[in-house]
């Protein structure tokens, strides 16, 4: 298994009644109303220093993403926040993993390889390039591409990107989106023939088709947790079937929020209000705008009408035990988090490659720390060998990362306690 | 009241990989037009003015019923409006009269400005296409499906309202009904999105000799009333109706009212 801790970078103090008062919190909160640009940077530094303090604690990588216009998670520019963790990490076995710059709004896209070639460079070479399709807030509203050719932009960026990694001679590039005379990318990533990639899905068929056709790893960046992505997930391991590929779990990535604390009661006491915050505030989006004109061909919004039963329930109507009893949330002591994990969520979809969310809201810094250090050291051990009696490699992974890492335990518990002190 | 359907026809263009539909009927000089962003839907409008002109009404690429995939042979505005174009030369209209709601009224402003000697007259009802920063032009692709009819009509329970918007009960023609009215939002919107200023305003003095009649729901919520003006002073023969206890669409709303202004506009 390799385990990663992943971040949103959240607005942790959305005042109560902010679902009642702002129609979104993507695109149109206002920024003057809501925050302080020296508090933000506060935010920032937390992300750093929690996502640091995972990495020495001993999880397998760090994650960041891209999104825009929004107090749900405001990381514009993931590479920033990966350049100061490749640099802080370089003492360590810890992969960064940017999950990530998005293709179709940068433009041109050489962009993406360019920074992604300096992260390896920077890093060693534990770059794992996430090469995300953006979600319609950040691509179609936030940054103006048209619905009907954000997928059509992200596949010719896609196939861009991966030649300007490896390309041997000067390349002419006429594409349909993107025209560039002479495409000589410099700097080159240390990883060859370029570093892995994954790309995050929502559960459309086709992606499942583009994920096996590429050869990368297919991430479910999910909020509803293993039991609602059970039969999406079948459906990806069977395309995997279909085109005679080996089952290999690191071909799959799954993200699940966790919160662990001393009992399952504590857990309650440490983190319903985070969690509820989390799901009633951060996800306050119009649910129209997850899908607007032309973002879906007309086949995939056929099928989408025809079935409307595949629309989530609204969480707003959920509480804390209603999202830990649907898996939503894995939350309790450690052993319970320990069980749910490896039944629900490693064994049940078959994955290898698992990012936790360790951060969920408005968790403040040190619950955060908490969080981090109790899933390092009494979650993270139990799951780490789970496929290694299966013999799969993990491609996906950096090579020089694949081994299983084994953090001295007196210098993790000597940051938790430097920490602490 | 609808008597008898409009007849259909097909042009295709476009090398032969774009086959446009269109409804056609009426005798008389020809007028073309150019419907907005929820899909041809002809009604009471384009009956009276089929009677003493034979109304070609082509329905934008992709909102054909049966081939949605239509759009996507075409890449950007330019090549929308030379599809356009080809199909009044393989209609053999040489010199016609253009009346557009909406998108369409923009689309008709562009071919027009193509060929500027084709436009014997033009209609523009409730025109997008312009852009002023202090009265922004409302996206609605944006709006939500239970909103949108407010947005379009001043009574959202006018019938005109309810046969542009309302679902089918039955779940097979609620899904298909759903899917064309998102798709047509999307075909269309292909052109316009994020903000539906393309540079009509760099090309629009080609056509400023066109005898241009500018219609104005008294309503309109999307687009607000002082782009009348913005179109008006751009062309040097323009004449301004506003169609009273109407919003966005004044010839579904009130489609007798609208009639009359733009027949006798015609007809001068």
């Amino acid at each position: 298994m390799k385990i990663s801790a992943f971040h949103l970078m959240p607005h942790r103090e959305l005042p109560a009644d902010f679902e009642q008062r702002y129609p979104s919190v993507w695109v149109t909160p206002p920024w003057w109303e809501l925050a302080d640009a020296r508090r933000v940077g506060q935010y920032y530094n937390w992300t750093l220093d929690e996502l640091l303090h995972a990495a020495r604690a001993g999880f397998d990588g760090v994650c960041t993403n891209e999104h825009h216009q929004n107090a749900y998670g405001f990381m514009p520019s993931p590479n920033l926040m990966g350049s100061v963790l490749a640099k802080l990490t370089n003492d360590l076995d810890v992969a960064i993993v940017q999950m990530g710059m998005t293709l179709p709004t940068t433009s041109p896209p050489v962009r993406v390889a360019e920074e992604y070639g300096m992260l390896d460079c920077i890093s060693g070479g534990r770059l794992v390039a996430g090469l995300p399709l953006g979600s319609p807030m950040d691509v179609n509203l936030a940054y103006g591409i048209t619905p009907m050719e954000h997928r059509e932009r992200y596949r010719e960026a896609f196939d861009l990107v991966l030649k300007a990694w490896q390309a041997k001679e000067i390349f002419a590039w006429n594409g349909k989106y993107f025209q560039l005379g002479q495409v000589n990318l410099w700097p080159r990533p240390i990883q060859q023939p370029h570093p892995p990639v994954w790309v995050p899905g929502s559960g459309s068929i086709s992606t499942f088709d583009f994920a096996t056709d590429k050869n990368v790893c297919y991430c479910f960046l999910s909020y509803s947790g293993a039991r609602a992505a059970t039969s999406m997930m079948n459906g990806y391991w069977e395309v995997v079937a279909k085109k005679g590929l080996p089952r290999n779990p690191y071909r799959a990535g799954f993200l699940q929020l966790v919160a662990v604390s001393e009992t399952d009661a504590q857990a309650e006491t440490d983190y319903a209000r985070h969690v509820e915050y989390f799901y009633h505030k951060c996800l306050h989006v119009p649910p129209h705008w997850f899908a607007p004109p032309g973002n879906q061909d007309y086949r995939s919004l056929l099928a989408f009408n025809r079935n409307p039963v595949r629309r989530a329930e609204n969480p707003k109507t959920l509480r804390y035990r209603d999202f830990v009893d649907k898996g939503y949330v894995i939350a309790g002591s450690p052993a319970t988090v320990r069980d749910r994990l490896i039944e629900e969520v490693v064994k049940g979809l078959h994955v290898g490659n698992l990012m936790l969310l360790v951060q969920i809201g408005s968790m403040p810094h040190e619950l955060t720390l908490k969080n981090i250090d109790l899933l390092a050291a009494e979650v993270l051990p139990a799951l780490r060998e789970i496929w290694d009696d299966e013999g799969w490699e993990n491609h996906w992974w950096p090579e020089r990362l694949r081994k299983v890492r084994e953090p001295k335990i007196e210098e993790r518990h000597g940051y938790a306690g430097a920490r602490r002190a | 009241m609808t008597t008898k359907l409009p007849r259909r026809a097909t042009a295709t263009v476009w090398q032969g990989r774009v086959r446009l539909g269109l409804q056609v009927d009426g005798q008389g000089p020809a007028v073309v037009f150019f419907d907005g962003p929820w899909g041809l839907t002809w009604g009471a409008f384009l009956d009276a003015l089929a009677r003493p002109f034979t109304v070609y009404a082509p329905e934008h690429p992709g909102t054909t019923p049966g081939e949605p995939d239509t759009v996507l042979e075409i890449d950007n505005l330019w090549d929308l409006v030379l599809c356009y174009d080809e199909m009044l030369d393989e209609l053999g209209l040489s010199e016609v009269a253009f009346v557009g709601h909406s998108f369409g009224a923009m689309i008709a402003c562009e071919v027009a400005a193509l060929r500027p000697a084709r436009a014997r007259r033009l209609v523009l009802l409730d025109p997008i296409g312009l852009w002023r920063d202090d009265a922004p032009v409302t996206n609605w692709m944006l709006v939500g499906p239970q909103e949108l009819p407010e947005h379009v009509f001043r009574d959202p329970q006018s019938p005109a309202a309810k046969e542009l918007f309302s679902i089918p009960d039955d779940p097979e023609a609620g899904a298909l009904a759903r899917t064309r009215l998102m798709w047509a939002m999307g075909a269309t919107g292909k052109f316009i999105w994020p903000i539906p200023d393309k540079g009509l305003a760099k090309r629009i003095h080609r056509i400023r000799a066109v005898d241009t009649l500018l219609v104005w729901g008294a309503d309109d919520r999307l687009v607000p009333r002082v782009y009348a003006e913005e179109f008006a002073r751009r062309l040097s023969r323009t004449r301004t109706e506003v169609v009273e206890d109407a919003g966005h669409a004044p010839h579904l709303e009130q489609p007798a009212a609208t009639a009359r202004v733009v027949e006798a506009f015609l007809r001068g």
